[in-house]
């Protein structure tokens, strides 16, 4: 039995950055699915009592919850020799990875997500120039660089690594568009190069099956606040 | 050469008072500027172009933002005394958990205790005493979250202490009688210097936000 598991959802981009961490490192781990439609595991609510959120990475059954906290502790509990660093050496540059990360998540994640779920135009126009600002931002990080780590992927890059396979599932369903090849040359050729990778590519669940989910949980989402009164 | 670290602040927050204690446990030496938010210095909205929020740490020219990323970096930086993150990396990621759990909880719930009435009011109180419970059952039978020493997690938290009153006044609860051992660990840190220095008086606090909530027009 795998020493390492991470209780996962199929469709969270924020899980699949630990299975290319765990890749990156050369371990063997297990999965475990949550099935949304039977509720939140016991496993689930006794790992990540706080929050009750994916991902949660179970080490020999001690629980550890929160993606880039969860990255963090891959890298510094395997570390040193022939190992992959996720996290660059120096501490300027690992707290600018950080603070990008941080921003990452905040901005583009939640903002696209934010324009997706606008029903209003008005709101829907106002939520993709947020999303748009903030992809500007990543755009200035990624230019004159093959990965935002450099020569090759790190912890920047994974935790970015949702933009090339989720965030088209998100503009198609959504009806928005961020990454457009013209505005984002740097951006959109870093996703060109992640997403090439073997280890990368092997992770991300079917694009037809996040769709579906998408189109499925955006109506949801949608006929919720428009029947709020 | 010497190091030149600089410290864009605001007298009241309680991340910019983090990096106040984070930098005096490590002995080092800084220059604090205040800024007044509402007239942003040039030198803040170079260092900190995208948010445009302190604190910022500048050290020899570069900037760092982020409180949470400050404080490793300081950790980081000058590792030669007083870790400020243990070393067993289980026991980091749980401090940097529950960090985390407190920047997406405290900050927002705290506002709306000043800023709300009635449901709202009431729904945050309830949230805010569930979190401070959760945290403080974290810290068990330990003098600190650190252990025997202040840590990562203790900086992260105690500045909080200083907006205690504001939120217990205006929304009408005490956070003592909920959570004792708290409150109790909250006296630990303020018999440390170096934190007792770093924070200012929650009375300070209070009549801050009696005018934030002026100048705001909220009642």
């Amino acid at each position: 039995m795998a020493k390492l598991k991470i209780i996962v959802s199929a469709t969270s981009l924020f899980c699949t950055r630990i299975e290319w961490a765990l890749k990156l490192k050369g371990l063997e781990y297990e999965l475990t699915v949550e099935d949304w439609d039977k509720g939140k595991s016991e496993l689930l609510l006794k790992s990540n009592p706080a929050h009750k959120k994916v991902p949660v990475l179970l080490d020999d059954g001690v629980a550890i919850a929160e993606s880039k906290v969860i990255l963090e502790y891959i890298d510094e509990k395997w570390k040193g020799g022939d190992l992959y660093p996720l996290l660059p050496q120096d501490p300027y540059e690992r707290a600018q990875a950080r603070f990008w990360a941080q921003f990452a998540d905040d901005k583009c994640v939640f903002g696209t997500w934010g324009a997706c779920c606008a029903v209003d135009a008005l709101e829907k126009e106002k939520a993709v120039e947020n999303a748009l600002e903030s992809f500007a931002y990543l755009e200035k990080q990624i230019e004159g660089k093959k990965f935002f780590a450099g020569d090759k992927i790190g912890y920047l890059d994974l935790v970015a690594g949702w933009i090339p396979h989720w965030l088209g599932v998100m503009e198609e369903t959504g009806g928005i568009k961020i990454l457009d090849a013209e505005r984002f040359p740097s951006l959109h050729e870093w996703a060109q190069n992640f997403i090439k990778i073997p280890l990368i590519k092997e992770c991300v669940p079917p694009r037809d099956f996040l769709v579906n989910y998408s189109i499925a949980l955006l109506s949801y989402l949608r006929s919720s606040a428009l029947n709020k009164p | 050469m010497a190091d030149e670290v600089i410290l864009l602040d605001f007298w009241p927050s309680m991340f910019g008072m983090r990096c106040r204690i984070a930098l005096a446990e490590k002995g080092v030496k800084y220059e604090y500027k205040e800024e007044d938010l509402r007239n942003k210095s040039d030198l803040l909205l170079r260092m900190n172009p995208i948010h445009k929020k302190i604190p910022v740490l500048v050290h020899n020219g570069k900037p760092v933002c982020e409180s949470l990323v400050i404080l490793h970096y300081i950790d980081e930086v000058w590792s030669d005394k007083c870790p400020l993150l243990p070393s067993d990396p289980y026991q980091r990621a749980q401090a940097r958990f529950w960090a985390d759990y407190i920047d997406k909880k405290f900050y927002d719930l705290g506002r709306k205790l000043w800023t709300t009435k009635g449901e709202e009011q009431e729904a945050a109180k309830k949230e805010l005493i569930d979190s401070l419970k959760l945290l403080e059952g974290e810290l068990g039978d330990k003098p600190f979250y650190g252990g025997e020493k202040l840590g990562f997690l203790d900086i992260a938290l105690v500045p909080f202490y200083t907006w205690f009153y504001a939120y217990e006044t205006f929304g009408n609860f005490s956070i003592e009688a909920e959570c004792p051992k708290l409150i109790a660990w909250t006296k630990r840190c303020l018999e440390i210097e170096n934190v007792s220095k770093s924070l200012v008086e929650p009375q300070k606090v209070y009549d801050f936000v009696l005018q934030l909530k002026k100048a705001l027009g909220i009642e």
